[in-house]
């Protein structure tokens, strides 16, 4: 049966990392430094230890998840530890720094690991929401079925404008040769749509195909009898194939954004890692 | 040369053909060889162009004048045709027989083209295609009309006529339209006989105006060409009057005529109307008409060397020669365990004598047989098969007996002459019991795919399975304590029932009269909720429905329906109340057995509508007769792709599912993935058998064996199988991730280099059987919508938590 990554195996890392979250703070509040408490007193290296193994182990997930052949346990399951001992980070780190921050590179790497994490979150986030979304929006209907759909309705739009006026047949043929759908990564991001129209001698935008509508609508009102009946059905099915724009459109976007995060928080990983590198390296020498 | 009466007469020059023309002309004996085509092997001269031919069995040698071996299939045929010059081979193409007259030693071959050939003796090798179907218009037989299209890349800036309105020639037209001047002549006014992809495809063509269509036309005669540019005019009949097209070349897909109507016109039998059926031959392969022998696939021989060793022991037995059978060594090799020294003839014979269910059998289908089957001699105490096992053989006692153990305490001894295992074989499903050998025990094994080809061509081994697992399942499922003999008459008023996917075995308020044991199949039990049908639940192979009714309840509380071509054993009111009678306690487990159900029913009806929804859907998919399916929750699938790359990543390159593909009811996705079915369409048409199930999950998997055929890949109806190259050469993660060497792990090789002699093979979802943690789509799956599992689970989809 499905279950997701945040309730694998019952939640067993949500329950690690509340131990581990908790006993920290419990060992934090019990501990009684010489000096204020910092990352260079023994809790302080322990914590640092602890930390700095768990981002190096977080950080090959990335590993773990391409080794499809002799992979140990579950991808689910290491997104799972993943989320939970990841975020328990803020807490343990937090408590390693002693809340002592400032301008170095020590608090820097801090920096950088918060936003990972924060990255992180969007990405539960995303994985948990937008996957059902996009599933709601199509109802039941893979994106090809909805691509084949308004396949469908562009032949039917040319076997209903052939006997149209010119000007009708010129509206409808360049909405459907203009629309564009997807385009380059923040085309798809922002749901940008780029389709344009040619009405009157000029190509002018057709965003959500609202241009051409107009025009045929328009044209609805000022025709009478079977001419307005054909129209009519015109009217009807162009509307349908906005409709179904509107969701191939709306789905790029969220599957888009859904990945986004990703090209965000895996750079900003190496960045932690290199800056934690520095920082281990300049507590040794320096101190 | 008329008035000449040739010793043999071969029809059709395929392996078989061949090999027996070629046989008698180095023998000097009078021969002629007919071919309905203008070339010889017309099977395999439409196989696709440079394919790799197998030369399977590998074990078998091979005993003919024409060589083969594997390899290219040009090579093949090349080295056929020089063989026909070296021998002399008396050949005669475009020769194709419409009728046989008279008997052996003066049989009457008629033509189509009104000529007629006198011989002492025929052989038949026509195989199993079939003759494509002609235009049967003047002018047909001109170069340019084809019925086949090897390459369409051959052809550039031509016009092409296609002919036909089925998938063949819809997929001609489209590949030939890119570079050509393509029209298709469609009868009707649609393309009603087309798969839904390429009835889209070939609208759109037309639509857009790549390919011209003529609805509602038939072709009406071919012209000589009125100028130099053309090949030839064609005239068609549209329903606004004729139209002439000059053309180039002209393809007919018309379908082709199978072979059985004709072999029947020429008064061989066949057993039965079985479209698998296979005419009943001697060990020398003589057919029921005297002087007629049948050889190659169309009896029951699909291998291309198997075909060629038969036409070369044909002309062998027509001369009055007894040659031993090419096979005799590895059959002799098979024996070489038994306890006594005998020839492999007294074996086989004394096998029949002892092994009743055998008796009907002609020699050469036991031999047959046994070439695929195995002997085992076994210790005592030995296990056979363990209950829950998945294989699927059968098996005969020869010597000794065997114990089944049919529950903890009850072990039910069987001794020489009886069979087992026919549960597992009729149902698909795994064994229902334990098998141990007993003292001095010798079994035959035979597999699956021998077991069925014999149970569709002998009615006699049908109907002795049929009996004995009707009573073995009484005793099993009702009465075990009970001894078979008290049960013989409640089966013999037990009836065999087939139904058609979707057929309903019986409907809510109807008279309950009798129960149901589905033993093979599923079926759905669904309800009237407010008017509507919901689905309640689905019920697998060897469980009983309707059991209710003889319990009391005389309407049926339900309908219950076939989702797959289903089998079921029926016992009336009268027998189930003898039943009661002979066996003790039944009667209480039966009302435990509807107690349980109707609870689960009560329960199952608060989220009855959505979850019968959902049922509905996945029966509509065929799901019914999965066994282990993946199924994708949309709730949770971030399209990733990473159980696609798992697969190829562990399958040597190439994904084995198709996640995007497939379709999707409320938050459940069926991607194109091998769903395990309980009797594997894909099974049924393997020549080297290598597409097998087995294994502690019961997986269909294909075997190195593969010929590379494609027979698997069209019989499946979900389209699961593709043929596809081995690529190798896993890239290094750390490279790729660190300096972006090499290709992104889990990608198809963008190398595509292909070893000169690398066939496609038919490759599938094995279940991941090698991979120690189970199937990689899972376990690559990072948020958990990926899982697999079986038609019982469905009902707990609906229910689904996060």
């Amino acid at each position: 049966m499905h279950t997701s990554f945040l309730s694998h195996a019952k939640g067993r890392y949500f329950w690690l990392a509340v131990l581990l979250i908790l006993g920290s703070i419990v060992i934090y509040a019990m501990d009684n430094p010489t000096e204020a408490p910092n990352g260079g007193t023994w809790l302080g290296y322990a914590l640092g230890t602890i930390a700095a193994l768990l981002i190096v182990w977080l950080a090959y997930l990335g590993r773990r998840k391409r080794n499809f052949a002799h992979g140990w346990g579950t991808v689910k399951g290491w997104v799972s530890a993943h989320v939970y001992l990841g975020s328990s980070l803020l807490v343990v780190v937090t408590l390693h720094t002693g809340f002592q921050f400032g301008w170095n590179v020590h608090t820097f790497t801090f920096g950088l690991m918060c936003l990972v994490i924060f990255s992180g979150f969007f990405g539960v986030f995303a994985y948990r929401t937008y996957p059902s979304a996009r599933n709601d929006l199509k109802k039941s209907q893979t994106l090809d079925d909805v691509f084949l759909k308004v396949e469908k309705i562009d032949t039917e739009l040319a076997r209903l404008t052939a006997d149209s006026s010119s000007d009708m047949k010129m509206v409808v043929t360049s909405a459907i040769e203009r629309t564009v759908v997807g385009g380059g990564y923040r085309d798809q991001l922002f749901g940008r749509d780029l389709s344009s129209v040619v009405l009157g001698g000029n190509v002018v935008s057709n965003k959500g195909q609202q241009q051409a509508l107009g025009f045929l609508v328009e044209k609805l009102s000022r025709t009478e009898g079977k001419e307005n009946q054909s129209v009519g059905e015109i009217v009807r099915v162009f509307n349908t194939r906005k409709r179904l724009l509107d969701i191939i459109r709306e789905d790029i976007r969220m599957q888009s954004t859904a990945q986004v995060w990703l090209l965000f928080h895996i750079p900003v990983t190496f960045a932690l890692i290199a800056a934690l590198i520095a920082h281990i390296f300049s507590v040794f020498i320096y101190r | 040369m008329i008035g000449h009466i040739y010793d043999i007469a071969v029809i059709g020059a395929g392996p078989g053909g061949l090999s027996a023309a070629a046989h008698a002309a180095e023998l000097d004996v009078s021969h002629i060889l007919l071919e309905s085509s203008p070339r010889i092997a017309n099977t395999i001269q439409k196989y696709q162009k440079g394919k790799h031919v197998m030369a399977e069995p590998g074990i078998l040698p091979l005993r003919s004048p024409m060589d083969f071996d594997a390899g290219k299939r040009e090579a093949i045929l090349e080295g056929w045709e020089q063989g026909i010059s070296r021998h002399n081979v008396n050949v005669r193409y475009s020769a194709e027989v419409s009728k046989i007259d008279g008997e052996k030693g003066a049989f009457t071959i008629g033509l189509v083209n009104g000529e007629s050939v006198t011989a002492k003796h025929l052989v038949l090798g026509i195989g199993l295609q079939g003759n494509p179907r002609q235009l049967g218009i003047a002018g047909d037989q001109a170069g340019f009309v084809q019925y086949q299209l090897d390459d369409p890349d051959e052809y550039k800036d031509e016009v092409i006529v296609v002919v036909g309105a089925g998938d063949a020639a819809i997929e001609n037209a489209l590949a030939l339209a890119p570079s050509n001047k393509v029209y298709i002549v469609n009868r009707k006014d649609e393309f009603a006989r087309a798969k839904e992809g390429n009835l889209n495809l070939i609208m759109a063509a037309i639509e857009s105006g790549e390919v011209e269509c003529f609805f509602g036309t038939t072709p009406a005669r071919i012209d000589p060409p009125t100028d130099d540019q053309h090949q030839g005019v064609f005239v068609l009949n549209t329903s606004t009057g004729e139209a002439t097209v000059p053309v180039h070349r002209i393809i007919g897909r018309l379908g082709a005529i199978a072979p059985r109507g004709l072999v029947e016109s020429f008064g061989i039998e066949f057993p039965n109307d079985d479209p698998s059926a296979i005419p009943a031959l001697s060990s020398q392969y003589e057919s029921n008409v005297p002087g007629v022998y049948v050889i190659g696939a169309l009896g029951g021989y699909p291998l291309i060397k198997q075909a060629m060793n038969q036409g070369y022991e044909v002309v062998e037995y027509v001369l009055g020669n007894k040659v031993k059978p090419a096979d005799h060594n590895l059959i002799a090799a098979k024996f070489l365990p038994l306890p006594f020294e005998l020839e492999v003839d007294e074996v086989l014979e004394m096998m029949q004598q002892r092994i009743p269910v055998f008796e009907h059998v002609n020699a050469l289908q036991f031999r047959e047989l046994m070439l695929d089957s195995d002997v085992h001699v076994l210790k005592k105490g030995q296990v056979i098969f363990s209950k829950h096992d998945y294989d699927n053989s059968f098996f005969t006692i020869f010597e000794g007996n065997v114990e089944i153990e049919v529950s903890e305490n009850i072990r039910i001894p069987s001794g020489v002459g009886n069979f087992f295992g026919e549960m597992s074989l009729i149902s698909g499903r795994r064994r229902s019991a334990t098998v141990i050998a007993g003292d001095e025990c010798v079994v035959i094994e035979t597999p699956r795919r021998t077991m069925n080809k014999l149970i569709s061509s002998v009615d006699a081994v049908k109907r002795v399975l049929d009996q004995t697992f009707i009573v073995r399942t009484i005793q099993q499922k009702f009465a075990p304590e009970t001894p078979i003999e008290d049960l013989m008459s409640i089966a013999e008023k037990t009836q065999i029932n087939r139904y058609a996917p979707g057929q309903v075995i019986f409907s809510q308020g109807d008279v309950g009269d009798s129960l149901h044991f589905i033993r093979n199949g599923s079926v759905t039990v669904s309800g009237d909720l407010d008017g509507k049908e919901v689905v309640m639940s689905y019920v697998p192979a060897n469980q009983t429905v309707g059991e209710m009714a003889l319990l009391g309840n005389t309407t049926r509380g339900a309908t219950v329906k076939a989702t797959v071509k289903t089998e079921t054993l029926s016992l009336d009111v009268e027998s189930f109340q003898m039943l009661l009678t002979r066996a003790p306690g039944l009667k209480e487990r039966m009302q435990q057995v509807a107690e349980s159900r109707s609870l689960q029913n009560i329960e199952s009806q608060s989220s009855a509508e959505e979850e019968g929804d959902l049922l509905s859907f996945l029966m509509g998919q065929g799901l019914g007769e999965a066994t282990d399916v993946l199924l994708i929750d949309e709730g949770l699938c971030v399209a990733c792709d990473f159980c696609e790359q798992a697969c190829a990543a562990t399958h040597d390159g190439t994904s084995r599912l198709n996640r995007k593909a497939g379709p999707t009811f409320a938050h459940i996705h069926v991607p194109t993935s091998c769903r395990h079915c309980e009797d594997p369409s894909c099974m049924k048409d393997c020549p080297p058998d290598a597409i097998q199930r087995g294994g502690a999950g019961g997986e269909v998997f294909i075997g190195d064996n593969c010929i590379g055929c494609g027979n698997c890949e069209q019989n499946c109806p979900y389209d699961v199988i593709q043929m596809s190259y081995k690529t190798e050469a896993p890239s290094s993660y750390w490279k790729w991730m660190l300096f972006g060497f090499g290709d992104k792990p889990g990608k198809a090789s963008s190398a595509g280099v292909v070893a000169e002699n690398a066939i496609k093979k038919a490759v599938k979802c094995d279940m991941c059987m090698d991979q120690p943690g189970g199937p990689a789509c899972v376990r690559a799956c990072p948020t958990g919508a990926a899982a697999r599992m079986s038609p019982e689970d469905f009902v707990d989809l609906v229910s689904v938590e996060h």
